[in-house]
């Protein structure tokens, strides 16, 4: 096997590791650190790193996946567009198996309907351009990592004439969220891991918030294992000293300032709205929906018979996203709701903090963080 | 929400380039970071490149990991 | 009248074109005895002393033809390879056909000529096929559904029943070469070295058969990878299979297109690999005989297998990083992702 990069080199994972028991034993307490980023999130369970952390640090997943925070009624909503006639739903991978009220993309595929997986909004456009007598709706979920790619795509649309492509927006931002778990009494987060690819989208600058608003250390870091564990190592640090600050850990990617010219192509389709997130509820500003003069683009606006949605009944997804609990705690975990089977979407998404805690970290030997 | 990868850009033309990773090579759109230049390290997520790698910021991570692993167990 | 380029619905229907097909664009490269006699039924000579062994297949491919292979190269070789894992000598395939019409008749020539060259590499023979035709629209180009007879020797005793605690495991080449490259086809990854392996393996099995040591049980790693594999074998053996991800025999070709769809190369599947379980005793030996073959470089031990834990995983891995994680039976098939 070629060897792994040195982010990933296991000498110096080992040796960071080593470093964080030490900086641990500074602290006076045990602290909660909150990773807001479903990459993170797979990331973490994959290289076991929960494992080398200490006892008094315990990392939590919370809502980081955009495909757990979205909405049932926006899977009911993409469904029925897929029933539609003339119509091609063109969707990321993550959202197939997604349940929604009755069923998920990949059953209503399964009866007929035109629902494709593409890599890139790009493919989505092209399939549109393929297929001019069609609808073509891409299904736009995702962060502000994805929502530039969205706005390129339909830039394109624009300039090409390209008619016959729509959105359905499903976009959400990272920081009204973290502002509301912050104000949130039930949530006990001291420290958080920034997510690295948003923040090269928006810089740095955009999470100062956490810090000069609430007092939280906050650290911009990459996916590797090196790169979580100077984070870790580095909020430690700042709780142990009591200075919260927001540090970039991944300067190698992200500027202070972000960029620019994807920040600009945003705000040119977007503007923000008050939308729901499953589990959170409705959090003021923390969506983005197409701006008016785009309606032409926005599947939104087509007519289809969208179910009133049914949430699934015992599902704590919520409390599993603020943090609040872990997953073990629903008592749907690993019985009625498993990766086959799943009731709420933290289960379905492979980085959802169920379905990874449900692969990577149910049945570890010992230790059940 | 954050696959995205590491990969050199190899071709580029006005809006659309070819990034490559160990021998894979696909066409990326360059309409977020239209300054990339030919050989820059560049993240690319979902066909786009959304940001380039700064090569000394790259450089000085690395040495740094080096310095940790070989002071392992000596502080 | 011209012939038609694509297939029509009368392709199927039994009657002269039906029989233009036959002749012209399967039996000149299927030719064999049993085939050219074009009765019902294929009459064989007697079978070598030993079981026989019979196994069934379907397959259908996106796209159907791809760097290292094709649907018909790739449904003799999935064939002939369940039967060389089970320790069955492979004698005779059955080759049918669905059909859908609009089928360009010169990509339908790339599936015949793939199989016949895939039999021939496996020193194999079609000895029966059938072909029906399906509405445009109804059929996904075209399905291919075979069945496979082969012989095993008197006291060759290959399955799951004799997987053990303290066996190695060993894959015969790296991993996920195959669905890589049907998946990097599918979402406009390029490259040179990107080539499905797929391949027939019955000369492979062979030879590891014969190196004197004490093989348990082998698999073919298909859809849903090595990990997949393991759980079957664990599963049915009653066991607890560690994998060590340092091991990992993992292309740098393949390493990328997983990384850029956010695939796991542990679920992703070969079509030209074995996995086998052996005492940890004879693994070198093993090893050593399948590094020797063309189609066993890169061979390496994986794993080993360990007692079942109550409660415990049945599959795990030991990272890079010395902490063990549970490897999950996939809900489905491994779908690309953004997250």
């Amino acid at each position: 096997m070629s060897a792994p990069s040195p982010y990933g080199e296991p000498q110096a994972v080992a040796a960071l590791a080593e470093r964080v028991m030490k900086a641990a034993e500074r602290l006076s307490r045990r602290v909660t650190l909150m990773e807001v980023c479903g990459t993170h999130t797979h990331a973490i369970a994959a290289a076991g790193l929960r494992r080398l952390l200490p006892a008094k640090v315990r990392l939590i997943a919370g809502p980081g996946c955009p495909v757990c925070v979205t909405p049932v009624g926006y899977v009911d909503r993409a469904e029925a567009l897929a029933r539609r006639p003339g119509t091609i739903v063109t969707t990321f991978g993550d959202l197939l198996r997604v349940p929604s009220s009755r069923g998920s993309l990949e059953r209503v595929r399964g009866e007929g309907a035109d629902v494709r997986i593409v890599y890139s909004p790009r493919d989505a456009l092209q399939i549109a351009r393929e297929n001019p007598g069609s609808t073509v709706v891409f299904l736009a979920v995702g962060f502000e990592t994805t929502v530039p790619t969205v706005a390129a795509a339909l830039a394109e649309a624009e300039s090409d004439g390209v008619g016959n492509f729509l959105i359905l927006s499903g976009h959400k931002i990272m920081p009204p969220p973290m502002r509301a778990l912050a104000r949130d009494p039930e949530v006990q987060v001291d420290g958080y891991l920034l997510p690295g690819h948003v923040s090269v989208i928006t810089g740095s600058n955009a999470f100062a918030f956490v810090a000069e608003e609430f007092g939280i250390p906050a650290v911009v870091v990459g996916f590797t294992p090196t790169d979580v564990l100077r984070g870790v190592e580095a909020l430690v640090g700042c709780l142990a000293a009591g200075k919260p600050e927001v540090i970039n850990l991944y300067s190698r990617v992200v500027r202070p300032e972000g960029n620019t010219t994807a920040q600009a192509l945003v705000a040119r389709f977007f503007t923000t709205a008050d939308v729901v997130w499953r589990g959170l509820g409705s959090i003021p500003g923390s969506g983005l929906a197409l701006r008016p003069e785009f309606a032409h683009r926005d599947a939104a606006l087509l007519e289809v018979e969208v179910p009133e949605p049914v949430e699934p009944a015992g599902c704590r997804c919520g409390e599993v996203l603020k943090g609040s609990i872990d997953p073990p705690e629903c008592p749907l975990f690993a019985t009625a709701c498993t990766p086959t089977s799943p009731v709420g979407a933290c289960m379905v998404s492979s980085e959802g903090t169920c379905a990874a805690w449900y692969r990577h970290e149910r049945l570890a030997t010992g230790d059940a963080r | 929400m954050c696959l995205a990868v590491p990969m050199k850009l190899i071709e580029r033309s006005e809006a659309l380039g070819v990034a490559e990773l160990d021998g894979v090579r696909r066409e990326v759109s360059l309409m977020l970071q239209p300054d990339a230049k030919l050989g820059d390290y560049v993240l690319v997520h979902a066909g786009y490149v959304i940001g380039t790698v700064d090569e000394e910021e790259a450089q000085a991570t690395i040495e740094l990991l080096r310095q940790v692993a070989d002071a392992r167990g000596t502080w | 009248m011209k012939r038609p380029d694509t297939i029509l619905l009368a392709h199927g229907g039994g009657g002269r074109l039906t029989q233009e097909l036959v002749r012209e664009v399967f039996l000149p490269s299927l030719t064999n005895p049993a085939l050219a006699t074009l009765s019902d039924s294929a009459i064989l000579e007697k079978l070598p002393p030993g079981r026989p062994a019979l196994t069934t297949d379907a397959f259908v491919v996106d796209p159907p033809v791809f760097p290292g292979g094709d649907l018909g190269y790739l449904s003799v070789c999935g064939t002939v390879n369940d039967l060389a894992v089970a320790g069955a000598r492979p004698v005779a395939l059955t080759w049918a056909l669905v059909l859908e019409e609009g089928l360009e008749i010169a990509l339908l020539q790339t599936f015949v000529e793939g199989a016949a060259r895939a039999a021939a590499e496996a020193g194999v023979a079609i000895v029966a096929g059938d072909t029906k035709v399906v509405p445009h629209g109804k059929g996904d180009r075209a399905y291919v559904v075979t069945a496979g007879l082969g012989v095993v020797p008197p006291k060759r005793d290959l399955g799951d029943h004799r997987v053990a605690s303290g066996d190695a495991v060993v894959v015969s080449g790296p991993l996920g070469d195959h669905g890589a490259t049907v998946m990097a086809c599918r979402h406009k990854l390029g490259g040179e070295g990107l080539r499905s392996d797929c391949a027939p393996l019955a000369a492979l099995a062979e030879l590891v058969l014969k190196a004197g040591a004490e093989v348990h049980a082998m698999h073919d790693p298909t859809r849903g990878g090595l990990a997949t594999t393991c759980h079957e074998v664990a599963s049915r053996a009653g066991v607890r299979i560690v994998l060590e991800q340092a091991a990992i025999p993992v292309r740098p070709q393949v390493r990328s297109v997983c990384e850029l769809l956010g695939l796991d190369p542990l679920y992703v599947a070969c079509e030209g690999r074995i996995v086998l379980f052996l005492p940890d005793r004879d693994s070198d030996r093993v090893m050593k005989a399948l590094n020797g073959h063309p189609l066993g470089q890169g061979s390496v031990r994986v794993g080993s297998v360990a007692a079942a834990q109550a409660g415990g995983a049945p599959v795990v891995l030991q990272t890079l990083y010395n902490t063990e994680r549970p490897l999950d039976l996939l809900a489905g098939s491994e779908l690309p992702r953004i997250c």
